[in-house]
């Protein structure tokens, strides 16, 4: 085909949402379908296999976060982080039922500790954030030390905006865990190595299977299950494990890791090149912190425009992008992120980079964005 | 004077029944129809205008004042033009 022939192809740039399987994973999820098929409890032969490949990834996914096999549980994404928080809470009965969090946590935290609070008559506390969306440690630590605070709850980084948050500065009371919501950031960010109790990851923020998620408990954790079943933490809360998809998420993870200074270091520089960009649009601001962040990601707002009308306008120029806009939700409620740091919430993109995303695709974003964004100015009359 | 709830309301926009970014287009389109000083409200029930309308104010330098509610009950968003 000509090079000049048909329209570009669509530049994916909502990878924080799902990315294609990393190509170090395809292969081992073809051979660990054809192996792994049983369940690795089982007695038999085929079990026996599908027990080895279990360990096999548990062993892979230990090593790369600095943790031993017995901290690693593979289950579902939202499971990883109902249980992992709730099951702090359980652990630790006499400290009370309260929990503390960042106003920024995913959907995910907020509904596992307000469905936890409404069965006791009860309100999770919500530390507020600064304008770049970043908690204060000392007034997360303080709220923690209230009496009945039982578990913690901070993310490694936001899954809107991108801003790390300060897991290891907190002074937290002996006896109040910390949970850590990982399952926007690892991969491109590391977990700290001590500090924390429980923590969730999900294999999209590595290019891995979108079903996979990662439950890390530490050992000698209070942690009890906080769900109907065996009181240990279990894979997939002891259902059936997804032997081969554990295995594909262990290789993405590992393959993620041994090319994240080039991947990551390409991805800061083309972030920063839409933020300077964005940050030149009249009447946008460009939020989250600048440095301290999620190396891939990047959010901006437009006044006056519908950021429904931004994703699908991109999307017909050849982008693909998220909104946090109210208009884009299934409530009318704007992103509780965006109205938390106080920033505009209409006219709301957020961009997310995958790993094979390139300064070709980048360059024509930034190239059509300035346009667009005049052209839909102008039809509001503004 | 900032913040006083009895200063009175020069314009008031009605966007009841609009839905994010309409009710900061209102705004956008029509504060400077009040003189400099003056007060301008928009009246909507968009919950992101709770958001929206102190961060307008931030982007186009104008005062930020409060929120109350209109005589039915609506939320109201008070802003002082500054330029």
């Amino acid at each position: 085909m000509a090079p000049d022939a048909g329209p570009p192809a669509h530049a994916h740039l909502d990878a924080a949402a799902g990315a294609p399987l990393h190509p170090a994973a395809r292969e081992v999820l073809e051979a660990a379908l054809t192996r792994g098929y049983a369940d690795p409890r089982a007695l038999h032969g085929p079990g026996r296999d599908a027990r080895l490949l279990l360990d096999n990834a548990r062993e892979v996914v230990a090593e790369c976060l600095g943790l031993t096999r017995d901290e690693v549980w593979f289950t579902s994404p939202s499971d990883a982080v109902q249980r992992g928080l709730l099951g702090l809470v359980s652990g630790n009965p006499r400290a009370g039922d309260g929990s503390v969090l960042s106003a920024v946590e995913h959907a995910a935290v907020r509904h596992a500790v307000s469905w936890h609070a409404s069965r006791r008559d009860d309100a999770p506390v919500e530390i507020g954030v600064d304008a770049a969306g970043r908690v204060d440690p000392a007034a997360f630590a303080e709220a923690a030390r209230t009496p009945g605070v039982a578990v913690a709850a901070l993310q490694l980084a936001n899954h809107e905006v991108g801003t790390a948050q300060p897991v290891t500065a907190l002074d937290l009371p002996p006896g109040v865990p910390l949970f850590v919501d990982a399952s926007a950031s690892l991969g491109p960010l590391d977990l700290p190595r001590e500090g924390w109790s429980a923590a969730a990851g999900h294999a999209t923020s590595w290019a891995g299977p979108p079903g996979v998620g990662l439950l890390l408990v530490r050992r000698g954790t209070r942690w009890a299950n906080p769900f109907p079943g065996d009181p240990e933490p279990q894979d997939a809360g002891g259902g059936l494990p997804d032997v081969a998809g554990a295995l594909a998420a262990a290789a993405a993870l590992r393959a993620t890791l041994e090319e994240r200074a080039e991947v990551d270091a390409r991805r800061r520089r083309l972030v920063d090149r839409i933020r300077t960009v964005a940050s030149t649009l009249p009447d946008t601001e460009v939020v989250g912190d600048p440095v301290d962040r999620l190396p891939h990601l990047v959010t901006f707002s437009c006044l006056y425009l519908s950021g429904e009308t931004l994703v699908r306008e991109l999307d017909r120029l050849g982008f693909g992008v998220a909104s946090g806009s109210a208009c884009t939700a299934s409530t009318l409620e704007p992103s509780h992120v965006l109205a938390a740091m106080g920033a505009l919430t209409h006219g709301n993109v957020r961009v997310s980079l995958g790993r094979d995303t390139s300064e070709e695709h980048v360059e024509r974003f930034v190239a059509v964005l300035p346009d667009l964004v005049a052209r839909l100015r102008t039809e509001v009359g503004l | 004077m900032t913040g006083d709830a009895q200063e009175p309301i020069v314009l008031e926009l009605d966007c009841r029944g609009m839905f994010c970014p309409l009710p900061v287009i209102e705004l956008g389109r029509r504060h400077a129809e009040v003189p400099v000083g003056a007060v301008v409200a928009v009246v909507t029930e968009d919950p992101a205008a709770r958001t929206d309308v102190p961060a307008w104010c931030r982007m186009r330098r104008q005062e930020y004042v409060g929120e109350d509610t209109a005589a039915d009950g609506t939320a109201r968003y008070r802003v002082r033009r500054l330029t």
